[in-house]
């Protein structure tokens, strides 16, 4: 029964896949990659990886959605269509041919590969010594705390990067306003906004608490306070603030300092990242929170875009 | 079987079935303001017989508030997405537009 | 048969296939960044899917995929705002000489 589940689920996320990459319209394309996310969150319950699932349809549907979705606005507004030239039918042939090989050749190396459980027994058999029961949230913050050390220096670096990208006359000001103009709902948005933001802050402290022992985490998090920041900007209840402002920037910091500080007071316990016996939960706690801050406010900023100029719609 | 072994996938037939009619809405009605209507209120109401069924499969006060909330969540989103969806095709028939 | 198993990872592939595909028909850049997302959709279904056990999921390649989505959604946010500038430059070039003066007292 599961295998025709399976097989379904399967079919419906390569069509879907194929009509986002496809569609001529721009628009059903994107709304075709959102649904592909959330086809794939799917497909991550259907495997039992429930973190996975939630980061996948938060992070891969939501946010590169409405990333997409915000980007073609923009270009929209700049002349950008979002058509170009086809290749002539030769190529695209080629294109075909090539890639088909190529799948056919991944394919026959993944189908030597059998899918095997292969690090689940080894780390269940360490997740005792930790205190916390999700063993997905063991192997992130605890058995390779390193490289989410690392991506939470990533997250912050293309942020960075984004704002590089402001021409001069407009640092260090705040990014575009996404609020609606009055004929657009601006106060139905408004009103959403004000009813979920502080629910999103409340759910996004309960993620990452019960992140610990049920699927969740810092990730699922951050991003459910990035969504809310996003909304409560769209309705115009909060505004985005300087990009030199004080509390703003100890908001992006805090999670990859704290991560990084107490990484390098492990050294003097035995290694990097090494929590001391008996508080480790208390130290994974305590770096969730701050990621799932720094998270939330650097996915936010990134929607929101380079600053803009004061008097531009940008 | 026991009452509820019966009645949770009874409640998930029911909860498909107005999905469905959602769906179907949205292919047949010819306006935008008909497929909104079609997509909110059937969808939602499918989405609360599978919020119940899935309330009454895990049997536990504490899912079930929280599956409760997941349903109002959604409810919240659709009824704003619907209104700003509405406004917005409004706004585009009187300026004459396409979209 | 054992193909039932590799179901997922199968579907990953035909992602990458799918997605390198369309970066490589598609010429405008929003849309080869979608493609390119695909395609790292693809690759963590062959991740996560190869790490499923009969009674259990490895938790090891879970936390790859996670990491791995948030890597790129960072991606995806800057180039699109690379693609948002390098659109902004060539459509109102007019504004450069605006960008010499600043307001700022830095």
């Amino acid at each position: 029964m599961t295998l025709a589940f399976d097989m379904i689920l399967c079919l419906m996320i390569v069509g879907t896949a194929a009509a986002a990459l496809l569609m001529r319209n721009a628009l059903a394309a994107i709304v075709f990659f959102i649904v592909l996310g959330n086809l794939l969150g799917l497909a991550w319950l259907a495997m039992d990886a429930v973190n996975v699932a939630m980061a996948e349809i938060a992070i891969g549907a939501g946010v590169t959605g409405v990333l997409l979705i915000l980007t073609r606005q923009r270009l929209n507004a700049l002349g950008d269509d979002l058509v170009s030239a086809e290749l002539p039918g030769w190529l695209r042939a080629g294109a075909l041919l090539a890639c088909a090989g190529f799948t056919a050749m991944v394919g026959s190396a993944v189908m030597s590969v059998p899918p095997a459980d292969d690090l689940g027994g080894s780390i269940a058999a360490l997740m005792p010594g930790l205190g916390i029961e999700n063993p997905v949230t063991g192997v992130l913050l605890a058995f390779r705390a390193y490289d989410t050390l690392l991506e939470a220096f990533v997250l912050l670096g293309a942020l960075i990067a984004v704002w590089s990208l402001a021409p001069r006359v407009a640092w260090p000001h705040a990014p575009a306003a996404l609020a609606l103009a009055e004929y657009e709902g601006h106060d139905v948005a408004a009103a959403f906004g004000r009813l979920l933001l502080p629910l999103a802050l409340i759910l996004a402290v309960y993620l990452v608490w019960a992140g610990s022992d049920l699927p969740g985490g810092a990730f699922q998090a951050g991003t459910v306070l990035a969504g809310g920041l996003i909304i409560a900007a769209i309705g115009g209840v909060i505004s985005w603030p300087r990009a030199d402002d004080f509390y703003l920037r100890v908001a992006l910091v805090l999670g990859p300092a704290v991560f990084l500080i107490i990484g390098a007071a492990g050294i003097a316990l035995g290694r990097f990242l090494f929590y001391p016996p008996g508080f480790e939960k208390a130290f994974i706690v305590a770096i969730e929170y701050g990621l799932a801050l720094s998270i939330g406010a650097t996915l936010a900023l990134q929607l929101a875009g380079p600053p803009v100029a004061p008097g531009r719609k940008g | 079987m026991t009452l509820t072994d019966y009645l949770v996938p009874a409640l998930l037939y029911v909860g498909v079935f107005f999905y469905a009619a959602g769906s179907l809405g949205l292919l047949r009605f010819q306006d935008a303001e008909s497929r909104l209507h079609a997509l909110t209120k059937a969808d939602n109401v499918g989405l609360g017989f599978v919020a119940l069924a899935a309330a009454l499969h895990w049997g536990s006060v504490a899912a079930a508030v929280k599956i409760a909330a997941v349903w109002l969540f959604a409810l919240m989103a659709a009824g704003a997405t619907a209104q700003l969806m509405a406004r917005r095709a409004k706004t585009s028939a009187e300026r004459g537009s396409d979209e | 048969m054992t193909m039932l198993l590799h179901i997922y990872p199968l579907t990953g592939v035909a992602l990458v296939g799918l997605g390198l595909y369309g970066f490589l028909i598609l010429r405008h850049p929003l849309r080869q960044i979608l493609a390119v997302n695909v395609v790292g959709a693809g690759i963590f279904l062959v991740l996560g899917g190869l790490g499923r056990g009969a009674a259990s999921t490895d938790p090891f390649p879970q936390a790859l995929v996670i990491t791995g989505i948030v890597v790129a959604v960072a991606l995806t946010a800057f180039g699109a705002a690379l693609i948002l500038r390098v659109a902004e430059d060539e459509r109102a070039p007019d504004d450069k000489a605006a960008a010499k003066t600043t307001d700022d007292h830095t």
